[in-house]
């Protein structure tokens, strides 16, 4: 039986969104026991062992033991906005994973579709402006909980994550100049075979952003650790100094939504850097190991889209390992050491790398 | 004190910095050895010298102390109560031997002063409880056993 078009397209969008959803669900449990065993092997200990094989179970009993705490809401906050709070975080992580492509388009019985959430043709401006949402949660969270520590996390937070974002979206910009569109699709397919600078083969390296745009993907990555309020970066939250910062209230599942909302952003900040700068979803060397194999074209072309698939999410799971690596190697940066680099350091590389962007597009076309 | 250092170019660039402390950080992932026990299956072995968990010693089952009172006396956290009493043989023993295990502070005094080597502290060194226990002569007895 021929399948419509319609209704193929229905069931690809339902299985995409389903995949999508059980990766971003999970990743915050995974996350959690993953960086626990990582951490505590690299501070030379054993991390949760004990719950299930490995301590895999560890996250289960987590989860658990958040659902049956007592649901407390203490009496001196804004209850109605320090309800919403976390919810206002965890909903923008979530969101910006929608425009990030983790495989190609594919074509099933003369159907195509994009395997990405929303094909958005301004994907770029979708993701700046969404990741920019993500303050208001904490910013929210940090007066609703009318605490003095909540608060300086929450001025911390707003002045950490404005000022990066700016870092964030001029390194882009150089970006998307290069590859001359805003669509992320488009991005990660012109970034296929060995790397190509103006027309310039180069042996051995794939066509990859990060070869293209160093210092971009640089500031980015940077900024990425900033807007994720990750170590070196986390000064929102600031054990040390303001106990927890902005979730200092916050306790039972209200809190692991905080937690899960940073796993999220950690996972959607991976895809970006995967997508911008490390790819997307090309696997180099996959057509010619599937050629080492005798098979029939459709076989051939499927087994092709798998592994980009697989190798997308593996370079989003090994930026998310480097996350950690750095999160237990740099200590946290003084409030204004942290205004330096993002203003003195990160804005005028950001625009000093598009000039130059710019001036090197207009020698190559000409 | 604010100590002033001087950092080269390199340093201050800081981005090679960062990868030589990765490198460090993925050194100890990789091949660092782990430094923790298991708790309760491994032990770790304590010298002999440790100050636990305190027993009193018994000779055919008669117990050494003479109720002195040396060790109440020289005890700084005054954690041991003794009440004497007298056997059949006129010889003066323990009637009552309590030691306060919360207030002790495992200082070592009262086996230091024990002119007959009654009182002693073991390598024992869980000695957690669900109640606020007061160790008395029976227990200390037999707590020889498990050292």
């Amino acid at each position: 039986m021929e399948m419509e078009a319609s209704t193929i397209l229905l069931y690809a969008m339902a299985a995409k969104l389903a995949l999508v959803l059980i990766v971003l669900l999970h990743t915050a449990p995974i996350m959690a026991w993953a960086e626990r065993r990582i951490c505590s092997w690299m501070q030379n200990r054993t991390g949760p062992n004990r719950v299930g094989p490995f301590g895999l179970l560890q996250s289960l009993a987590d989860a658990v033991k958040f659902i049956f705490k007592e649901d407390l809401v203490p009496a001196h906050v804004r209850k109605w906005y320090y309800l919403m709070a976390p919810a206002l975080c965890v909903v923008p992580a979530f969101m910006t994973f929608a425009v990030v492509p983790f495989g190609p388009i594919v074509e099933l019985n003369g159907v195509k579709f994009a395997l990405q959430l929303a094909n958005l043709n301004v994907g770029f401006l979708y993701v700046t402006s969404i990741s920019s949402l993500a303050v208001y949660g904490i910013i929210v969270a940090s007066w609703a909980s009318n605490n003095k520590y909540s608060m300086l996390g929450g001025l911390r937070s707003t002045a950490q994550m404005i000022s990066y974002e700016l870092a964030m979206g001029l390194s882009l910009l150089a970006l998307i100049m290069y590859f001359n569109s805003v669509d992320l699709m488009e991005i990660a397919y012109s970034q296929a075979g060995r790397l190509n600078v103006f027309g310039h083969e180069l042996p051995f390296l794939p066509n990859w952003g990060i070869f293209k745009q160093p210092l971009a993907a640089l500031i980015f990555i940077v900024a990425a650790f900033a807007e994720t309020n990750r170590l070196p970066f986390d000064l929102p939250e600031g054990e040390a100094e303001i106990v927890a910062g902005y979730h200092l209230e916050y306790g039972g599942m209200k809190w692991s939504l905080f937690f899960m909302a940073e796993y999220a952003h950690m996972i959607t900040a991976s895809g970006l850097v995967a997508t911008f700068f490390l790819g997307g979803w090309h696997a180099p060397g996959a057509e010619w190991i599937l050629s080492h194999f005798q098979m029939s074209d459709v076989a051939h072309y499927w087994a092709l889209v798998a592994m980009q698939v697989v190798a997308f999410w593996t370079k989003v799971i090994l930026f998310m390992l480097f996350f950690i690596v750095i999160r237990f190697t740099l200590p946290r940066f003084r409030y204004d050491q942290l205004m330096w680099l993002g203003w003195k350091v990160l804005v005028p590389l950001a625009l000093v790398n598009i000039v130059a962007t710019a001036a090197a597009i207009a020698v190559a076309v000409h | 004190m604010l100590i002033k250092r001087e950092h080269g170019f390199l340093q201050r660039f800081y981005l090679l910095e960062i990868l030589t402390g990765t490198l460090i950080t993925m050194k100890q992932w990789f091949f660092g050895k782990n430094i923790t026990y298991q708790y309760p299956e491994q032990r770790r072995q304590y010298s002999p010298r440790y100050r636990g968990q305190h027993y009193i010693k018994t000779v055919n089952g008669v117990e050494n102390c003479t109720a002195c009172m040396l060790c109440p006396t020289v005890c700084p956290a005054d954690c041991i109560h003794i009440d004497a009493g007298e056997r059949a043989d006129k010889e003066k023993y323990p009637v009552k031997f309590e030691i306060d295990i919360l207030r002790c502070c495992f200082c070592g005094f009262c086996e230091e002063a024990c002119p007959k080597d009654a009182i002693k502290l073991s390598n024992i060194y869980e000695m957690a409880d669900y109640e606020r226990r007061v160790y008395d002569k029976d227990f200390l007895l037999i707590q020889r056993s498990k050292k």
